[in-house]
């Protein structure tokens, strides 16, 4: 296949990348592993949309930017927090325009104040439909624009390069296992971030950081890569079918909701409202659940059984029978939460335009690190998606409109055997250990354990041998060989951190350090990951 | 016991006393196909999907299943036959003895439970 500009993931990044790059006259291809517009992340995101539209009370971008900032703590790279802030209005807004249905109030949309956020600033799709109602307005989008072609069951294998210079990609069609060239002259990844890294996880099956591995096998450098954020909240038990485990944040913005211990106390400083930042409330969460004060499934329980019944059909609407379906009564039952893996503020290093620094390669949305710093802001992922999709997309049909198109070398790979292993037990077993170790709370002790287990699983994880027709096995054994690579990353970026930042907590490290204030830069030398910076 | 969100089917087999037979169609285009069993663990709440992903990290790696968001019903990835009717595994609830698991008899198949469910011009 050829195209001007080649897109990995078809979540909002990587779709509002298409169109914009089809905007700026490019022909492109969007390729994702799984249907287009329903595998990645944004079809989950049952939350908010953080954007300084001053619909709801004044605001300015530069207010979102320093909100951003601080919840950063300290680690923002502010030109991409900028990106973030100053273009999100206009997405959003251009959203509205395609009919997204933001909800509203009267005549204006609406706007919910989130924890971290200096005034009401977040937009959504009710009921808990914001990520679905965005990736189906955005794939609507793309089918009406004939110069994107998409494809799904698509999964990229490797990054295609000449000398130093990224060509493309190398691909594999999921139902038939057949390799496909795909010469691009520009690539942007698109890939989303890596929470299925971890047994707690809110993340889909193509949550395992292939993006990361790919730039990285590529050339390309990573940052921030032990910053993954844990949200506070994530549905514990009852068990619960049919609904995100993030979903209960929504609820908390319109009711407050109470978090309370064993002991029935509230241990966050909140009386009865949502004010609590991420990284803080996830450390108080643990805190309660290792004093012995925790729900009998580790967690702690959220309450609303403040709230009235009538009050509580008009926050959750139809989701009160999706509950009941689930044998859940809000005026009558207690729900357990505890921190789960959400979201990566780490990632793919870029620079404002969204280049890495491979030539003819790009990131956007959640694959790119840096925005977001040691801790991302409520609102901002989708914010993040939109803004660095348009940029990358922008700039990627630039390069294609003064690229040649390439022709792809055929790489001399030898056949490589299937290695003695179950790649699907080997996964299960990969997240257990990056959950009890680098998780929210780490330690030196714990943070080498896992590093010996990843490394391990390294002669495993050498070349891929070839599909054979719609391969599970293959498959796996590529996403346990992308997801130890990742893994790797994020053990020793959390091993060389000797101090305590935002989603990056060290009980052996409990302070900050200003000594610690900038980032980590990985890149793959001789085939070790190697830590700069 | 584990919660929601976490990769339920990873616990031991001995941690659940229910158990649900579990009779999979396994096959290619223009096979005959057969049924397989496999005994599935598990606790109540569980659904086909947590079957079936307990079935390929325990038992067979091989078998085929097409599902991406996991739990949430967002992707609409997973839907399959289940004692003859069209369902999503991941809200299915696991019951104790016999269930067929077919792939979509009204989709192309590709192997086992997957079947060709994306929108023509967004194939290859």
């Amino acid at each position: 296949m050829e195209t001007d500009v080649l897109i990995i993931g078809s979540g909002a990044a990587g779709m509002y990348a298409a169109i914009a790059a089809a905007r700026s006259g490019a022909r492109v291809l969007v390729a994702d592993r799984s249907l287009i517009g329903r595998g990645g992340a944004t079809v989950m995101a049952q939350m908010t949309v953080a954007v300084a539209l001053g619909e709801e009370t004044p605001d300015h971008w530069e207010h979102h930017l320093s909100d951003t900032l601080k919840a950063g703590r300290g680690l923002c790279e502010p030109a991409l927090s900028q990106l973030l802030c100053e273009d999100a209005p206009e997405c959003i807004r251009q959203m509205d325009e395609w009919g997204v249905g933001w909800a509203r109030a009267a005549s204006h949309i609406r706007q919910v104040q989130a924890p971290g956020h200096d005034r009401p600033r977040c937009v959504y799709v009710d009921f808990v439909n914001t990520g679905p109602a965005v990736s189906k307005t955005l794939r609507a989008q793309l089918q009406r624009m004939p110069e994107i072609r998409r494809t799904g069951d698509l999964l990229v294998s490797d990054l295609a390069l000449d000398g130093e210079r990224c060509t493309g990609a190398w691909a594999v069609h999921v139902p038939t296992g057949k390799t496909v060239p795909i010469s691009a002259k520009a690539t942007i990844v698109a890939t989303g971030g890596l929470t299925r890294l971890y047994a707690r996880n809110s993340a889909s099956l193509n949550m395992g950081g292939d993006g990361y591995a790919l730039a990285l096998r590529a050339g390309a450098e990573l940052i921030d890569m032990e910053f993954v954020q844990f949200f506070p909240i994530g549905h514990l038990a009852p068990r619960m079918v049919g609904m995100d485990p993030i979903m209960w944040d929504p609820f908390r913005y319109k009711l407050g909701g109470r978090l309370l211990n064993a002991g029935m106390e509230e241990f966050l400083a909140e009386e009865g409202k949502y004010t609590s930042v991420r990284d803080r409330a996830t450390q108080a969460i643990l805190k309660e659940v290792a004093e012995g004060r925790g729900t009998p499934h580790g967690g702690v329980w959220l309450s609303f059984k403040h709230c009235s019944a009538a009050g509580l059909r008009a926050a959750f609407g139809p989701v009160i029978e999706r509950l009941a379906a689930n044998g859940i009564d809000l005026t009558r039952d207690l729900i357990e939460v505890a921190p789960i893996a959400h979201y990566h503020m780490g990632g793919i290093r870029v620079d404002a335009d969204m280049r890495t620094g491979v030539p003819g390669l790009f990131a956007a949305g959640e694959a790119v690190g840096g925005a977001n710093g040691a801790n991302r802001l409520s609102g901002n992922a989708i914010s993040e998606a939109f803004t660095f999709g348009r940029r990358a997309g922008l700039r990627a049909a630039q390069l294609a409109a003064r690229s040649r198109m390439p022709s792809l070398r055929e790489s001399e790979k030898a056949a490589a055997a299937f290695p003695d292993i179950n790649p699907a037990a080997e996964i299960v077993k990969l997240q257990q250990v990056m959950n009890e170790h680098v998780g929210p709370l780490r330690s030196a002790a714990g943070l080498q354990d896992a590093l010996q287990r990843v490394l391990d699983l390294r002669e495993a994880c050498g070349a891929l041998p070839a599909p054979h027709g719609l391969d599970p096995r293959w498959i796996d054994l590529h996403d346990l060989r992308n997801m130890r690579l990742v893994a790797e990353c994020v053990t020793r970026a959390a091993l060389d951190r000797t101090e305590s930042r935002g989603a990056h907590q060290r009980a052996d490290f409990p302070e900050a350090s200003d000594a610690w204030q900038r980032h980590q830069r990985i890149r793959l030398s001789g085939g070790s990951v190697r830590i700069e910076g | 016991m584990p919660g929601s969100g976490i990769s339920a089917f990873a616990f031991p087999e001995e941690a659940f006393e229910l158990k649900a037979d579990l009779r999979v169609w396994r096959g290619g285009p223009g096979e005959p196909g057969r049924y397989e069993h496999h005994e599935v663990p598990f606790e109540p709440g569980q659904t086909v999907l947590d079957g079936l992903r307990w079935i390929r990290v325990h038992r067979d790696p091989s078998l085929a299943i097409r599902f991406s968001c996991i739990n949430a019903n967002a992707c609409k990835e997973c839907m399959i036959r289940v004692d003859g009717k069209t369902v999503y595994a991941c809200t299915t609830r696991l019951t104790e003895g016999e269930m067929t698991l077919e792939p979509l008899p009204n989709k192309k198949l590709v192997k086992d439970l997957v079947t060709e469910i994306a929108p023509p011009d967004e194939r290859l």
